[in-house]
């Protein structure tokens, strides 16, 4: 398998380019800028659409008629960026359409800074925008996940016609790992039964997400509820490491999982049985799969870079109140040693 | 008594308005005499004339035209409020074949989505911009819109609209004239029937030059708004002709539809090949990184000015390390200081998969200049290498680290090229370094690092030699 080292975001715009994405729209936002710079490069060698937007509210609303167009389209940004797609967003949702949106997030609220940080966590997971609606998150933790989950996202957004977000951070962006680049290069097929694509076939099409009838519009609310729930049954993936006897787990996501998973490795040496849980899907969450760790007595510690976000899936999914949390802010990454820290307080 | 009113067949509209559906599916939800019926009537004869229905995507904005697909036979997307444009666009630049009709109201289109209109204006989309201006917020009850003229009475100016509060009107036509793109300009005016004729001949202009895919069109229409305005059919018409003229001007601000060529956009190209082509994947061979737990992972930061190449001295190193069957992660700290200041990087290489890719406490500190020697001395483990530039003036180490002055800028200047001291220094790492990778992959990296540049290498593998001679 060809590879190569390349940085975070490059690995978005290689995966996006062999899953068939053909159009990205984009705003500068550092420590996203990469995928737009990638995207400005390749795309038009190959007659992709490639247009740099005048805010992220026009990019994720081009992106909104590319994707109503049947066409795989890329939107990706950072914390303000990702606040101002957010309206957008809701409207993909609502209209059900596929979309992929990467989130190289930073520290936060406001302005913050450019360093990494996990809080943005509730505005992916959650929703985000206005109305009842979730979208697919997946959070990769190495250059090449940042590859592969972005293929990932493309078929699960065209599988079930909705917004899958990345949810990364700018550590993850801007570093350099190795890539084995994709065996396979998807040739999209447009679904003329929903897409609006200026032509005969698609005429009698329409995309929208306004209904005035409020039975009608409850009736879609339940559908795009059963949609999740059938994201919940079929889609929700996680990574163990040493589990089987561990007395603490981690729970960690993203960049972070990879030092929770050098803290375990460390307190193991020193005699705590301690394990990670890394949900690889933040929606659908692995709540099932927390929740049987729980009947079985572990232990648990949030290890995110916020202040408990996650966390308090974990508490609904585990039913346990008594959850750890090791985190920081600021741009400052999580150290390993405040995570065996607050291991040994609590083995 | 409204489904008789309401009536405005045509061949481009539905015969039966099933989306609206209730019990006047063939009447539109438009109030009597309000324009942006006659608008939907004019825009399906004109596409229905021109035989563009097939082609034709029409954006459905948010304000009292939100149900514009109820009743034009044709594709539709409904929009977010303001973002018509940038919706059309995404849509034109997917379907290079689609003709794209971006049909707002005054709030639409001149307020919230203000910029929008302008860039897309400005980029010369492939787009025929539609704008109703009835001065108000007909939608949401007769507000303010940047349109309403002054002095004039809404739900938000109870007294009329006073410039020192709110301003003049916006004029989008002249605006947008500044604007070297956009192929065709025209205001025009529905408020009685020799006005609707000129406003048909120049909805089918902007259609035309759709159809023919030379750029982007703008009309303006002065449009009744009884029902808000609270004016009958007489009155309403007097408003327009004077009133509104007086403020907008009817005129044709230009139509460069004969001077202008077709846009035409490339084929999306999906081919693997192609792909393998432009990432340089062709030829590239694999490399086999294989778990080493008795390798002792090593940590790596390389500080300095913007410009003495410390990232590319780390990315040398990141590539020596992977193609010598390691783990390894590069990662930048561009810190608060991004432009012109100081930069520092990460590498760590290991025998197992990495975790933190940061560097807090390094193995080997290679330091630039001064304050980065300074800066980050202290954080060496025990045991570990600090490599300095010899202009950094003389330094004493911490307890327990070994400093080693390097005269890589004074290597490089004496070969005539100042950006290669770090290739001097990168000599003086693979000789004290310790990381534990073959002397060849220093040099091998270079393969990589001046892969645009290869005439390069040659020099920069004496450079590389002398560094490390100069520590020996
Ligand atoms: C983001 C957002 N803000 C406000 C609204 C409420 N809103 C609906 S229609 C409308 C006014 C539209 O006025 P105009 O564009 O002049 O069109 P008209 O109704 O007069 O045809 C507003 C403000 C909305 N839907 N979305």
């Amino acid at each position: 398998m060809p590879a190569q080292l390349v940085e975070g975001n490059t690995a978005v715009i290689v995966g996006a380019m062999y899953a068939g994405c053909d159009c990205f729209f984009g705003y500068p936002i550092t420590p996203a800028s990469e995928i737009l710079h990638e995207a400005s490069r390749h795309f038009p060698k190959v007659g992709r659409k490639f247009v740099q937007a005048e805010s992220e509210e026009a990019a994720i609303n081009m992106a909104y008629g590319a994707a109503a167009a049947g066409h795989r389209v890329l939107a990706a940004s950072s914390g303000p960026g990702m606040s101002l797609k957010q309206e957008g967003i809701s409207y993909i949702a609502g209209a059900e359409l596929p979309c992929v949106i990467v989130d190289i997030a930073r520290a936060g609220p406001g302005l913050g800074n450019i360093g990494p940080e996990q809080s943005d966590y509730n505005q992916a997971v959650k929703g985000g925008g206005h109305g009842c609606y979730r979208n697919i998150v997946l959070a990769p933790n190495s250059v090449q996940e940042m590859c592969d989950f972005t293929i990932k996202a493309f078929d699960l957004a065209f599988k079930y016609r909705n917004p899958a977000v990345i949810l990364a951070d700018g550590v993850l962006g801007h570093m350099v790992e190795p890539l084995n680049f994709p065996q396979t290069a998807v040739e999209p097929v447009i679904d003329p039964t929903w897409a609006v694509c200026g032509n005969r076939e698609t005429r009698g099409n329409l995309v929208t997400s306004i209904d005035l009838d409020f039975k009608e519009l409850e009736a879609h609310n339940l559908n795009l509820q059963a949609k999740y729930d059938r994201i919940r049954e079929n889609e929700v993936d996680y990574e163990e490491y040493r589990i089987d006897d561990a007395e603490i787990v981690l729970v960690s996501y993203g960049i972070s999982s990879r030092i929770a998973k050098s803290a375990v490795d460390a307190a193991r040496r020193e005699g705590i049985r301690a394990g990670l849980f890394r949900p690889v899907t933040l929606f659908p969450f692995p709540a099932e799969e927390l929740k049987a760790l729980a009947e079985r007595g572990s232990g648990f510690i949030s290890v995110e870079m916020s202040d408990g976000q996650m966390r308090e899936d974990i508490r609904l999914a585990t039913g346990c109140r008594d959850v750890g949390l090791v985190s920081r802010y600021g741009g400052n990454l999580i150290g390993r040693d405040e995570i065996m820290e607050k291991m040994r307080e609590v083995a | 008594m409204a489904s008789k009113e309401n009536v405005i067949g045509s061949a481009g509209m539905y015969g039966v308005f099933e989306r609206k559906g209730g019990s006047a599916p063939t009447a539109t939800h438009y109030c009597p005499g309000c324009g942006h019926g006659i608008l939907h009537k004019i825009i399906a004869d004109t596409m229905a004339d021109l035989d563009i229905q097939d082609r034709s995507v029409v954006m459905s904005p948010v304000g009292c035209s939100v149900f514009t697909y109820y009743y034009i036979d044709c594709g539709h997307v409904q929009t977010a409020h303001g973002r018509a444009p940038a919706v059309a666009t995404g849509i034109s630049r997917a379907e290079d074949d689609a003709i794209l009709i971006s049909y707002q109201g005054d709030g639409d289109l001149a307020s919230i989505g203000l910029n929008e209109t302008v860039q897309a204006a400005n980029r010369g989309e492939k787009m025929a911009v539609f704008f109703i201006n009835n001065t108000v917020y007909g939608m949401t009850g007769g507000q303010m819109a940047p349109t309403t003229l002054v002095g004039e009475v809404t739900a938000t100016t109870p007294t009329g609209r006073d410039p020192r509060d709110s301003g003049y009107p916006i004029h989008i036509c002249e605006l947008l004239d500044t604007l070297r793109a956009p192929v065709y300009i025209e205001r025009v005016s529905l408020s009685n029937i020799n006005q609707i004729k000129k406003a048909r001949r120049a909805v089918r202009r902007a259609l035309e030059i759709q159809r023919d895919k030379k750029g982007y069109a703008f009309v303006e229409f002065l449009s009744p708004c009884p029902t808000i305005l609270r004016m009958d059919a007489r009155r309403i018409e007097l408003f327009i002709n004077e009133e509104m003229e007086r403020e907008f001007p009817l005129k044709r601000f230009r139509d460069r539809s004969s001077e202008v060529v077709p846009i035409e956009r490339r084929e999306s190209d999906f081919s693997k090949g192609s792909l393998d082509g432009i990432f340089g994947l062709i030829g590239e061979e694999e490399v086999e990184v294989i778990p080493d737990p008795a390798f002792v992972a090593k940590g790596v930061k390389i500080a300095g000015f913007g410009g003495q190449g410390v990232l590319s001295m780390g990315l040398a190193l990141a590539q020596a390390a992977y193609r010598s069957g390691r783990f390894v992660s590069w990662y930048p700290d561009y810190g608060p200081e991004q432009r012109g200041g100081t930069s520092n990087c990460s590498v760590v290489i290991s025998g197992e998969s990495i975790g933190s890719p940061v560097v807090d406490h390094p193995d080997v500190l290679v330091a630039f200049n001064r304050p980065s020697l300074e800066k980050f001395a202290s954080d060496v483990r025990k045991g570990g290498l600090i490599l300095y530039d010899g202009l950094a003036g003389s330094f004493n180490p911490p307890e327990g680290v070994a400093a080693v002055p390097v005269p890589a800028t004074e290597i490089a200047l004496s070969r005539g090229v100042e950006q290669a001291a770090n290739t001097a220094m990168f000599g003086a790492l693979m000789e004290l370094g310790n990381l534990g990778l073959p002397r060849e992959a220093f040099g091998g990296a270079f393969k990589r690092t001046f892969a645009k540049k290869p005439k390069l290498i040659p020099l920069n593998l004496e450079i590389l030699e002398e560094g490390a001679r100069s520590v020996r």
